[in-house]
């Protein structure tokens, strides 16, 4: 299959005063695939992501999306050309219905008739199985179900690009199992960039894998390659997530 | 009936209630409350950037005495009849607010407080220093004669309580639906989680603009009605008092709620009015409120209501 | 008459204006860079100073340099106790929250302006300074003869405005060495660096608060007792104090202690200048404008490096 490329970056630089958190970072994602972005903590995953999403202004280099530049677009009009975006530390409106968490994330796409959003927040409650609680208060949910819910508003958006930061972070076993089956089903139709720390995940959901160590891309491959590739063991050697 | 019934429901009594007030209440209840409601007006803008935007101004008295003075001045000088005048008071807050907005939103929080503070400081002290036209501290009557307005004469008790009504009305239902619609909803968002918002790819920097100068226009249509209605315009509207007054209203109505302004401005008034009978020194009480408020009531009248017993009211 | 004496004049006014305006710039930055709020009655702590100050001195009706002794031990301890009650009963209850802080704030500020009303009333009275000698200032002059030193314009200033700006120096660096040397000064350093490491090694944070709250408006209460002398005791005298520190304290950087001095140097001196050339109305709406635009655009102060 001849992919067509989302999503690439070219010599993409940070500095945060004298560090480079990431450097000359070449990164390139095809569409519909499901990528995972590993390494060890501090390895500038987190503000690789930032860069592309717009939430970190790079210092050099830049980004495209959709064959179109988009370095010096801000955040917010990133996100409308079609990424979405889940933190790592859980953020929604704890104060607000579950309801109108992911109708906030249906009407900047499609705004309009209320039964239309109405309709598309049953689904993309529906998706993450969280229908039925609904009429919630975001913030009474345990906080497996807030991460669910963070999720179902980046599918309510109907993104090209969803990018995870660590969405598996806290969960429990049983809900890891389910947050793989949800990835699963998403595959084909959603580009995800994943970052993650449990390779249980990784194995089982990326197409591909690309690790992240000191601010550089140290390899790319399958997640079959990855596992196989002795610089990226040694790069985990001494933490305790491989 | 669903909630937005009974909202609606709900508005529609209160209005109906002052509207039979006029024809019971005493000739002095009758004239304060004229005042609350036209001072209601002012705290329902406030409350709009405040309890709905999130963004916490020590400054609305600029905006307030913006609307008053750019009534007052093209009445006072250039003889302009009343309703360009409110409308010249109108397009004078809208165009402060708009500036200071500019301004002032590329900080937030504290800073946000003190900036405002401060641009409001320097309105107050501009009017004071150009005092040949404003007549500073001591201010200037707006003359009976002049406060006709589409042949009503507005220096009439009754007429005055009317269009303080009236005014009151059509700001309680524009803001209502305003609150109501995507964009208020929106704004709720960026009170409760700004980053979030930002994320979801809406222009948080823009609707929270575009709030503000709401905020500030309404404020000023309430300065500008209100130096029309009572005949007087005085450096002491675009005090430092005049901007923390709103925050005092809003604070005990509750913040974020359509009927709190009015609630707290009514409490605060009469409150004042009360204590004001016993010691010069009756802006104590007006301290005191603020502080239990924030010890003990943080959502305020309408707010603690609707937490405890009414979860549908707006 | 050249312009020459009336600079000197003004100078003289302006780092008396600047000394005491240091003072109680620096008790508002202390209380921001260890609290991390803002307190707005810190003018009313001012008034509250000069207050009782007047209250000592004429209750003590004895040569007016007891009365003044005693009221600068007396007035700072009071107001400081004052400011610690308020901590503990108030702002400890708020978590220290910025926002509502400052609401609560302004509400002490009208509780303890409209309570001195009630008692002490709305009158303006005077504190006799403990000595006030009349001292004239040299002026050399291009004369027939050459250059002589003439006194151009008779009597200059007074012995007790020197003393105020000698009071300050003195009081500003023994401050700057508490902070500098002390346990005290360490753990409030602590604590402004961060709360959450200072709690770990053992500081009460909440007790620190509490005396940095007082020590905060024991300042204020030091600087309206020096110039209290030559400015009357009003209830309403809070205001412009209260203004200027913020003034300071902003465009030397929040928190920051040398740079809130240097601030104060300047913008005492300057007002003080402005004031004697243009109206000081005008003064005041571009001394608030760029505070106003320093926070706007250059948030870390003037003299402030980006910091935390």
């Amino acid at each position: 299959m001849a992919a067509v490329t989302l999503l690439e970056t070219r010599d993409l630089s940070k500095r945060f005063g004298g560090l480079l958190a990431v450097e000359g970072v070449d990164f390139s994602l095809p569409q519909g695939q499901i990528r995972a972005l590993i390494g060890p903590n501090g390895a500038g995953k987190s503000t690789l992501v930032g860069l592309i999403s717009g939430r970190i202004p790079a210092s050099a280099g830049s980004v495209s999306f959709q064959n179109r530049d988009i370095t010096h677009l801000p955040a917010h009009k990133r996100i409308a050309a079609g990424m979405a975006y889940t933190f790592q530390i859980t953020s929604i409106y704890e104060r607000l219905t579950l309801d109108e968490n992911v109708a906030l994330a249906v009407r900047r796409v499609s705004p309009g008739n209320e039964a239309e959003v109405d309709s598309q927040v049953a689904d993309a409650l529906n998706h993450v199985g969280l229908e039925i609680r609904r009429n919630d208060v975001a913030g009474d949910l345990s906080y497996g179900h807030q991460r669910l819910l963070e999720i179902a508003m980046g599918l309510a958006q109907k993104p090209k690009l969803l990018i995870l930061d660590e969405p598996t972070q806290g969960l429990a076993d049983s809900e890891i199992a389910n947050f793989k089956n949800l990835i699963r089903s998403m595959a084909g139709s959603t580009t995800i960039l994943l970052i993650e720390h449990n390779m249980d995940v990784v194995m089982d959901t990326a197409d591909f894998v690309t690790v992240l160590n000191f601010g550089r891309i140290l390899a790319e491959g399958t997640p079959d390659q990855i596992s196989a590739n002795y610089e990226v063991q040694a790069a985990y050697l001494g933490t305790t997530d491989a | 009936m669903s909630d937005a019934q009974k909202s609606l429901t709900l508005t529609i009594c209160v209005i109906a209630l002052l509207l039979v007030l006029h024809f019971v209440l005493p000739a002095y209840h009758h004239g304060n409350l004229a005042r609350i409601m036209v001072l209601a007006v002012y705290a329902m803008g406030f409350n709009f950037a405040f309890g709905y935007g999130g963004m916490l101004s020590l400054g609305h008295a600029l905006f307030f005495g913006a609307g008053m003075y750019g009534m007052g001045l093209v009445m006072q000088h250039l003889g302009w009849p009343a309703g360009p005048a409110l409308i010249a008071g109108l397009v004078s807050s809208l165009i402060v607010s708009t500036v200071i907005g500019f301004l002032a939103l590329r900080t937030s929080g504290v800073q946000l407080m003190i900036v405002t503070l401060m641009f409001s400081q320097a309105g107050f002290l501009t009017v004071l220093y150009f005092g040949e036209w404003t007549r500073g501290d001591e201010g200037f009557v707006i003359q009976q004669a002049d406060r006709m307005l589409a042949g009503i004469d507005l220096s009439n008790e009754a007429n005055r309580y009317l269009a303080g009504l009236l005014l009151f009305a059509i700001c309680l239902f524009l803001l209502s639906r305003l609150v109501q619609s995507p964009f208020g909803k929106v704004l709720v968002a960026i009170r409760e989680n700004e980053e979030r918002t930002r994320m979801l790819g809406y222009d948080v920097g823009q609707y929270k603009l575009i709030a503000f100068i709401i905020s500030g226009t309404v404020s000023g249509v309430a300065g500008a009605s209100y130096g029309l209605l009572f005949g007087y315009v005085g450096a002491s509207f675009a005090s430092v008092q005049y901007s923390i007054l709103p925050l005092l209203w809003v604070l005990l109505g509750g913040a974020g709620t359509a009927l709190g302004p009015l609630v707290g401005t009514l409490f605060m008034f009469y409150l004042i009015d009360i204590t004001s009978g016993y010691t010069t020194a009756y802006l104590a009480i007006a301290g005191l409120v603020l502080v239990l408020l924030t010890l003990f009531a943080r959502h305020g009248i309408i707010g603690e209501v609707r937490n405890r017993w009414l979860k549908w009211l707006p | 008459m050249d312009f020459g004496p009336y600079f000197v004049l003004a100078l003289i006014e302006g780092a008396v204006q600047a000394s005491v305006l240091a003072l109680t710039a620096v008790g508002l930055s202390l209380v921001f860079g260890v609290m991390r709020v803002v307190n707005v009655a810190h003018g009313e702590f001012f008034m509250l100073g000069a207050v009782l100050a007047w209250a000592v001195a004429t209750t003590i009706g004895a040569h007016p340099a007891i009365g003044f002794v005693l009221a600068l031990v007396i007035a700072p301890v009071v107001v400081g106790a004052i400011a610690v009650s308020a901590d503990v009963l108030v702002l400890k209850r708020l978590k220290y929250d910025p926002e509502n802080t400052i609401v609560a704030t302004i509400g002490l500020l009208y509780i303890i302006q409209q309570v001195t009303l009630m008692t002490y009333g709305p009158d303006a009275r005077p504190v006799e300074a403990p000595f006030n000698q009349r001292l004239a200032i040299p002026w050399p002059e291009w004369g027939e003869g050459g250059l002589t030193i003439g006194w151009p314009w008779g009597f200059g200033t007074t012995s007790y405005k020197l003393f105020v700006v000698g009071a300050a120096i003195v009081l500003l660096i023994v401050l700057w060495q508490i902070m500098a040397r002390s346990k005290l000064g360490l753990v409030m350093r602590a604590t402004q660096l961060d709360r959450e490491m200072a709690t770990a090694f053992g500081i009460q944070v909440d007790r620190v608060y509490a005396i940095a709250f007082g020590i905060g408006a024991a300042l204020a209460a030091l600087a309206a007792t020096l110039i209290v002398p030559i400015r009357q005791a009003h209830y309403l005298m809070g205001a412009d104090p209260l203004l200027l520190s913020f003034i300071v304290v902003i465009i030397g950087g929040l928190g920051s202690l040398p740079g809130t001095v240097a601030a104060a140097v300047l913008i005492g001196m300057s007002d003080g200048m402005i004031s004697m050339f243009f109206s000081p109305t005008l003064a005041k709406i571009l001394s608030t404008l760029l505070v106003a635009f320093v926070l706007v655009f250059r948030p870390q102060g003037l003299f402030g490096s980006r910091g935390r």
